[in-house]
């Protein structure tokens, strides 16, 4: 099939007014206090907006199998990057001398 | 959301190919495999970030009070407009509505410069504040002052309570490292944005000219996975470094 998935102009305008909505929500939320909660809401709308722009500017969602794989492997390498951190974390529960 | 079906263009099916499918699959699979080396690329600086911050919080939250919040949100603001724009370009040029095309992407790149400009407002105000590190980094007694004033109540740091800090203490030493991390991001970030306005100065000469390599919609959508992953790279960008909890 030579056909081409073109997003209409009204959904790029939706995805656009919920990222800004979305940006008003991030910094209202800075401003309040909920301790370490503000680290999970900020990364929380972190994530969605750039799933949003990643699903339908980017026009993931209506990509090939094949596109999925390769627009996902790079992301996912992130998250097995990120398990360094466990080290950081996890190397004062124990005290042993030296470290 | 109905989506619309495009006749093919079979004038732009290259040889070594079955189908304008197959061939589109390629551009999308070679650039997402770039793409993939510039979230390594990234993704290391984000590691050291967080690596940094978790093992000194405080200063972390010292550096953090002197970024301009105001123009991080309005730089954010700016660059998911021209995320916008960038996707109509590639709306447009699918459509092969040139000059619409053209249209946009010279907005996209007047708000590139935009986000370039505010940026370079806010690194003018580090190096008057003295918080260029190698280059005028200092920590005295006046930013211990600023921070005890700091209008916010602190109760995730407790070492940050009034009284606690003095001016030699190692949050000078390590709040260098909040800025080193914030000028390595936000400069490679920056970066990414000249290279991208380059580009689209270059598609928008060929677009005028009617250039044939740039006729076909692909090369265009190329461009605009590429700004749209610099927009993903500031989302995360714009929390971590302007938005410390207070």
């Amino acid at each position: 099939m030579d056909t081409h998935h073109i997003t209409p102009i009204s959904v790029y305008v939706k995805v656009y007014f919920v990222l800004m909505l979305l940006l008003f929500a991030t910094w209202a939320i800075s401003r309040i206090q909920l301790g370490p909660w503000n680290n999970v809401a900020a990364m929380t709308i972190a994530i969605i907006k750039a799933t949003l722009v990643f699903l339908f500017f980017m026009g993931v969602k209506y990509s090939s199998k094949l596109t999925w794989v390769w627009a996902t492997a790079g992301f996912l390498w992130l998250l097995v990057l990120f398990g360094v951190l466990i080290d950081y974390i996890s190397r004062g529960w124990i005290p042993v001398k030296g470290w | 959301m109905s989506s619309q079906l495009v006749q093919p263009m079979e004038e732009y099916l290259w040889e070594q190919y079955e189908d304008r499918k197959q061939q589109d699959e390629s551009y999308l699979v070679g650039m997402w495999t770039f793409l993939s080396t510039e979230i390594m690329f990234f993704g290391a600086l984000f590691i050291s970030y967080a690596v940094y911050r978790y093992k000194y919080p405080e200063a972390f939250y010292a550096g953090h009070e002197y970024m301009n919040v105001a123009l991080g949100t309005i730089n954010t603001a700016v660059l998911l407009t021209s995320s916008l724009t960038m996707a109509l370009a590639v709306h447009f040029a699918q459509k092969r509505k040139r000059w619409m095309q053209i249209g946009m992407l010279v907005i996209t790149m007047f708000l590139a410069f935009g986000f370039l400009g505010i940026k370079f407002v806010e690194y003018g105000d580090k190096f008057r504040e003295h918080l260029v590190p190698g280059y005028n980094f200092e920590w005295n007694q006046a930013n211990v002052n600023r921070l005890e004033a700091s209008t916010a109540p602190i109760n995730i740091i407790p070492s940050l309570k009034a009284g606690s800090l003095p001016a030699d203490s190692a949050i000078s030493h390590d709040a260098q490292m909040y800025f080193i991390i914030y000028f390595a991001m936000t400069g490679l970030h920056a970066i990414h944005v000249i290279i991208g306005i380059l580009i689209m100065m270059v598609f928008i000469g060929m677009l005028v000219a009617n250039h044939p390599s740039v006729r076909y919609h692909m090369p265009m959508e190329m461009l605009g996975l590429y700004w749209h992953f610099v927009d993903i790279v500031w989302i995360f960008l714009y929390p971590l470094l302007y938005l410390i909890p207070r």
